[in-house]
C-alpha cells in the first residue's frame, strides 16, 4: 500500500503550526496507524528532518495515551479502536489521510501531535475516587454487588481517559469521560456515600477547566474506542439535580453540567 | 557490598506481624515534615504515594507519562491472585505461598513469599472497596478463577482489564491525595540520576520532558516503582516506554541489580508477523483454561487447521503434563512452545506460532459462554490478525512478558542505597526464577499499599538526616552528569535512528539470551553488545533539541542504558550454570528436556555491583534457604 499523508507539525505550544505533506510507500494492511508512523519517522530521520511527535504508549488499546484525528475522526473511524489498534486494511490503497492533534480549547497543544491532557486529571481529583484509607477495607464478600450492577459499572470503568469524546463533540465537552466515572462508582454500593458530593466536584471542576456543555450530539459515543453509551451522561445530570436539590446552594456549581 | 536479608526471626507465619511489631513509629504530627520522593505511578508507586500520602508524609509523585494512569500495569490482562479460599476448594495462605515459591523454582526468599501470600486477602478487600468492578457471581459474591499454575480458583479478574480496573482504584486513591495536598504530582518528569549524599539515598534528577529542563529534587527517602526491563528484547508485551533507566542509573550509584537474567517469557502473545512489528500483544494466559494447544503430529504439515483431524494433532502440553495439562506454568508451556516450533511443526506463515483451538470448549460450553469468558480477547485477535478465533484456531507463540529480576531488596524492600526503596517489577524480591500469572500485580499492590508504608516509617524513625539543598555538589555533580550525557546524544553526528539500534539489540538477545541459553551462545553475545554500543554512539542520529519535547532524545538515553544491561543480563546468564524457572542453560537438561536446577552450587540470588565503566561487576550471593517448601524438581506431570 500506498499513502499521502498530511500531518500538523506544530514546534511548541508558542509557535503556530501547519500541515506537512508526506508519503509513505511499502505500507503494510497488517500496520497499525502508529506503526505507518513509525516508518515515516525512520524515513524523517534517514533525510535529517525531525520525527513528528506522537504519544503512545502500551499500543494494546488500554493506556489512552495515543489518539488524533484522522481526517477528522478521532481514532480513525473503526468501532471500538484507538489508533494504535487501527491496521492499514480499514483503508484504501493510496488512501490520503490528515492527521491532527485533539482539538480543545482544555487541550492545549504541545508539539505535533500531543496534547496537554491534565485537565482530565484534575476533573478526577475533584472527586472521582472512593475515599477508603488503606487498611479500613470490610471483608471483600461483606458487601454484595448484583451481577448486572457490577457488569454496568465495569462498562462504564472501561473509560481509557484518551479525550476522544471531547476531541469529537463540536462542544469540546468532557460530559462522557465525566459521566463514566461517576457512572462506575454510583452504580456500585461503595460509591453512595460520596455519590452526591462526587458529582457537584467533577461538574465544577470540569466547568472551570472550560470543557463545553453536552447538548445530547452523540459523537462521542460514537468515536469511544470502549464504546462507552452515553447513558452515562443521563446518569450524571440525574445524580447532578438530585445533588441541586439535596445539597446547599453555594455547593452547587452555576451552570450545571449542561 | 553487604547483602543482608534483615528477615525477622520466628516462625514463618509470625514473621511480618513481628517486623510490624517491632518497627519504628513516625509521631502524627512529624509525618508532615518528611518529604518522600515516588518515581513511578503503576500499581506499586501509586498506591505507595497515596497510601503515604494518607499517612500524612509530603509526597513528591514522578512519571513521564503525561498522567499518572498511564502507566503499563494498565495493560495486565488477567486477574490478582489472593489465598481467599472463596470456592472451598482447598487454598490457603500457605498453599499461595507454597505455589509461589515452587512456581519461583525456589529461587526467591521464603519470607518474602509468605509475607505476600498472608497481604494477598487485604488487597482484595482494599480494591474492592474503592469500587473495583471485580467479576461477580449472580449471587453478588466475587467471582474467581484458575490461572496458570495453580490447581485452585484464586484469580480475581475485571474482564481482560484486571490490570487497568486496580491501576485505576490506585490512581484514583492517588488524585485524591493530590486534591488533599498531601501528595503533588510531577507528569512528563523523567528521572535521570539518584542523589547519594552522606551515603543515602536524598533525592532525584528529572528531565521536564516538555520544557528539556534538568532539576535536583530532595527528600528525605526515595521510592523506586518504575517497572521491568524486558524491552532490551526490543520487541516485548511491555509499552514502548517501559525501561530501565531509572533502576540502572540507581544501580551505577550503587544499588545491587540481583538476578538480571531472570526473564519471563510469555507462552500466549500473538505471533510476529512482520519486519515493521512494534510491538507484541499478549493474549491473557486465561484463554488456556479453556483453549487446548496444539500443532500437526507431522513436520511440515502446511494444511489448514479444520482439515487437520484430530488423531494427527500433538496436543503438547496436555501429552507431556497429564496433572496440569494446557495450564502448565509460562516458562514450561514457552518452551514446549520453542521445541515443538524447533521441530519444523510450527504454524502461521513463519512458522513460529503454536494452535490455541477453542473448538471442544465452544461444543461443550456454547460459543455464547466463551464469548462472555473471552469476548474482548477474541474481538482484539480478530482485529490485530483479521481472523475468527471463534471459526479457526489462534495462532500464538511465546513473547517477552517480565523480568524478575530487578534491584536487590531486603525484607524492608530497602536496596544496598540505604533510603532508596524499590518496589513492584523494579525490584527482585518474590518470583524468584519465574514468576506465576495473576501474581504481579498481587505484589505491586503488596508492596505499595502494605509493606513500604510501614518500612519507610521505620527508616525514617531511626534515621537522623542532615538539612541539605539543590546547592549540594552531589545535586550539581548529578545535574551535569545528566547535561552531558544529553550533550552527548544530541552530538552524535550519525544517521541511523535510535529505534534501528535498539532493534539490532533486542533480536541478539532474543537469540542468545532468550527462551534458551548456552554458554557459547552468551560469550559471543557478550562479544559483540560492546561493538554495537560502539557503533551505537558513532552511528546513531538524534535530531530536535534538548530544551524541547524531543521522544528521540528519550528513547536515545532509555536504549544507552539498554546495552549495557544487556550485558549484564548475559554476564548473570554465563554464571549461572544451571537451569531454572525463566533461565534455561542447553547444559542443564534431563534427559525428557525438563530444566535442570542445581541447588548445591546455585541455591542462591545473584547481585551485581557496579564498579565503574572500565571494571567489571562484582557478583555477590545471598543463600537462599528453604526451611518450609522442601526444594523438588518441579514437576507438573
Amino acid at each position: 500500500m500506498r499513502l499521502l499523508l498530511h500531518v500538523w507539525r506544530q514546534k511548541n505550544r508558542r509557535t503556530p503550526g501547519r500541515m506537512a505533506r508526506y508519503e509513505v510507500g511499502d505500507v503494510k494492511p497488517d500496520m497499525s496507524v502508529l506503526e505507518v508512523l513509525d516508518v515515516l519517522n525512520e524515513q524523517l530521520i534517514q533525510r535529517g528532518e525531525e520525527p513528528v511527535a506522537f504519544e503512545h504508549d502500551c499500543r494494546e488499546g488500554i493506556c489512552g495515551s495515543c489518539g488524533f484525528m484522522i481526517n477528522g475522526v478521532a481514532h480513525g473511524g473503526a468501532p471500538g479502536v484507538t489508533v494504535c489498534q487501527l491496521p492499514m486494511r480499514h483503508f484504501d490503497d493510496g488512501a490520503e489521510l490528515f492527521l491532527e492533534p485533539w482539538r480543545a480549547g482544555a487541550f492545549p497543544v504541545l508539539k505535533d501531535l500531543v496534547v496537554d491532557r491534565s485537565a482530565l486529571d484534575r476533573v478526577i481529583a475533584a472527586g472521582g475516587f472512593i475515599s477508603t484509607p488503606a487498611g479500613s477495607a470490610p471483608d471483600g464478600n461483606a458487601i454484595p454487588v448484583p451481577k448486572p450492577d457490577a457488569e454496568r459499572a465495569m462498562d462504564a470503568a472501561a473509560c481509557i481517559g484518551c479525550g476522544a469524546c471531547v476531541a469529537a463533540c463540536p462542544n469540546a465537552s468532557a460530559s462522557l469521560f465525566t459521566g463514566a466515572k461517576i457512572a462506575h462508582l454510583g452504580l456500585l454500593p461503595q460509591g453512595q456515600p460520596e455519590r452526591l458530593e462526587r458529582v457537584l466536584g467533577m461538574v465544577g471542576q470540569m466547568n472551570a477547566e472550560i470543557f463545553g456543555s453536552c447538548t445530547n450530539i452523540g459523537e462521542c459515543e460514537a468515536v469511544c474506542p470502549k464504546e462507552i453509551s452515553i447513558e452515562v451522561i443521563a446518569r450524571m445530570h440525574h445524580d447532578f439535580i438530585r445533588a441541586s436539590w439535596s445539597r446547599r446552594p453555594e455547593s452547587v456549581p452555576a451552570g450545571g453540567p449542561g | 557490598m553487604q547483602l543482608n536479608a534483615n528477615v525477622p526471626s520466628g516462625p514463618i507465619q509470625e514473621k511480618w506481624d513481628r517486623c510490624r511489631f517491632e518497627m519504628k513509629l513516625v509521631n502524627p504530627a512529624n509525618k508532615r515534615k518528611h518529604t518522600i520522593l515516588v518515581v513511578g505511578t503503576g500499581l506499586a508507586g501509586g498506591s505507595a504515594a497515596a497510601t503515604l500520602g494518607e499517612l500524612g508524609y509530603n509526597v513528591l509523585c514522578y512519571c513521564y507519562h503525561d498522567s499518572p494512569r498511564r502507566a503499563h500495569s494498565i495493560a495486565a490482562q488477567g486477574g490478582i491472585n489472593a489465598a481467599k479460599n472463596y470456592r472451598n476448594d482447598g487454598d490457603s495462605v500457605w498453599r499461595l505461598f507454597f505455589d509461589t515459591v515452587k512456581g519461583g523454582d525456589f529461587r526467591a526468599r521464603e519470607a518474602n513469599v509468605y509475607r505476600l501470600a498472608q497481604i494477598s486477602v487485604d488487597i482484595i478487600d482494599q480494591c474492592v472497596a474503592q469500587g473495583v468492578p471485580f467479576a461477580r457471581e449472580y449471587g453478588g459474591t466475587l467471582a474467581n478463577r484458575s490461572f496458570g499454575g495453580a490447581q485452585v480458583s484464586r484469580t480475581f479478574y475485571a474482564r481482560g482489564q484486571t490490570g487497568q480496573q486496580l491501576l485505576l482504584g490506585a490512581y484514583q486513591a492517588l488524585q485524591r491525595q493530590v486534591a488533599a495536598g498531601q501528595v503533588t504530582m510531577f507528569p512528563r518528569r523523567e528521572m535521570l540520576d539518584v542523589i547519594v549524599i552522606d551515603g543515602r539515598a536524598r533525592g532525584i534528577v528529572t528531565r521536564d520532558l516538555v520544557t528539556g529542563r534538568i532539576e535536583s529534587c530532595l527528600g528525605d527517602a526515595v521510592v523506586l516503582a518504575t517497572g521491568g526491563y524486558g524491552n532490551v528484547y526490543y520487541l516485548s508485551t511491555n509499552a514502548k516506554n517501559s525501561n530501565v533507566t531509572a533502576i540502572w542509573r540507581a544501580h551505577k550509584r550503587g544499588a545491587a541489580f540481583a538476578n538480571p537474567c531472570f526473564t519471563q517469557i510469555h507462552p500466549t502473545c500473538i505471533p510476529v508477523s512482520g519486519e515493521y512489528q512494534s510491538k507484541l500483544t499478549l493474549m491473557s494466559e486465561s484463554l488456556r483454561n479453556d483453549g487446548r494447544i496444539w500443532v500437526p503430529k507431522a513436520p511440515d504439515d502446511r494444511r489448514p487447521a479444520a482439515r487437520i483431524r484430530d488423531e494427527e494433532r500433538d496436543y503438547y502440553l496436555e501429552r507431556r503434563y497429564p496433572s496440569f495439562g494446557n495450564l502448565v506454568p509460562r516458562d514450561v508451556a514457552s518452551r514446549a512452545a520453542k521445541a515443538a516450533c524447533d521441530e519444523g511443526r510450527g504454524v502461521g506463515e513463519t512458522g513460529y506460532g503454536v494452535y490455541l483451538d477453542f473448538q471442544s470448549a465452544i461444543e461443550r460450553l456454547g460459543a455464547g459462554v466463551i464469548r462472555e469468558r473471552y469476548g474482548n480477547l477474541f474481538d482484539m485477535y480478530q482485529r490485530i490478525t483479521g481472523e475468527n478465533p471463534y471459526e479457526a484456531p489462534m495462532r500464538i507463540y511465546p513473547a517477552m512478558h517480565y523480568t524478575m529480576g530487578g534491584l536487590w531488596v531486603d525484607y524492608k524492600l530497602m536496596s544496598t542505597i540505604p533510603g532508596l526503596f524499590v518496589l513492584g517489577e523494579a525490584n527482585f524480591s518474590d518470583h524468584g526464577a519465574n514468576r506465576l500469572g495473576a501474581s504481579a500485580l498481587m505484589q505491586g499492590l503488596a508492596d505499595g499499599y502494605f509493606i513500604a508504608p510501614y518500612t519507610l516509617g521505620d527508616y525514617l524513625a531511626n534515621t537522623r538526616l542532615e538539612k541539605t539543598s539543590e546547592t549540594h555538589s552531589a545535586c550539581r555533580q548529578a545535574e551535569e552528569n545528566v547535561g552531558e550525557l544529553t550533550r552527548r546524544l544530541l552530538g552524535a553526528k550519525g544517521r541511523r535512528s535510535v529505534d534501528s539500534f535498539h532493534r539490532e539489540l533486542g533480536q541478539l538477545m532474543w537469540d542468545s539470551c532468550g527462551m534458551s541459553r548456552s554458554a557459547a551462545g552468551l560469550e559471543s553475545c557478550l562479544r559483540r553488545i560492546p561493538e554495537m554500543r560502539e557503533r551505537y554512539w558513532r552511528e546513531v542520529s538524534v535530531l530536535g533539541a534538548g530544551d524541547d519535547l524531543n521522544q528521540s532524545l528519550e528513547k536515545a538515553g532509555r536504549v544507552a542504558d539498554f546495552f549495557e544491561l544487556a550485558e549484564l543480563i548475559c554476564r548473570d546468564a554465563i554464571e549461572r550454570r544451571e537451569s531454572c524457572g525463566g533461565h534455561f542453560r542447553e547444559e542443564w537438561q534431563t534427559s525428557d528436556g525438563e530444566a535442570l536446577r542445581d541447588d548445591e552450587r546455585f541455591m542462591h540470588g545473584a547481585s551485581w555491583e557496579y564498579q565503574g565503566p572500565d571494571r567489571p561487576p562484582l557478583r555477590h550471593v545471598e543463600p537462599l534457604s528453604f526451611d518450609y517448601v522442601k526444594p523438588a524438581q518441579r514437576s507438573y506431570k
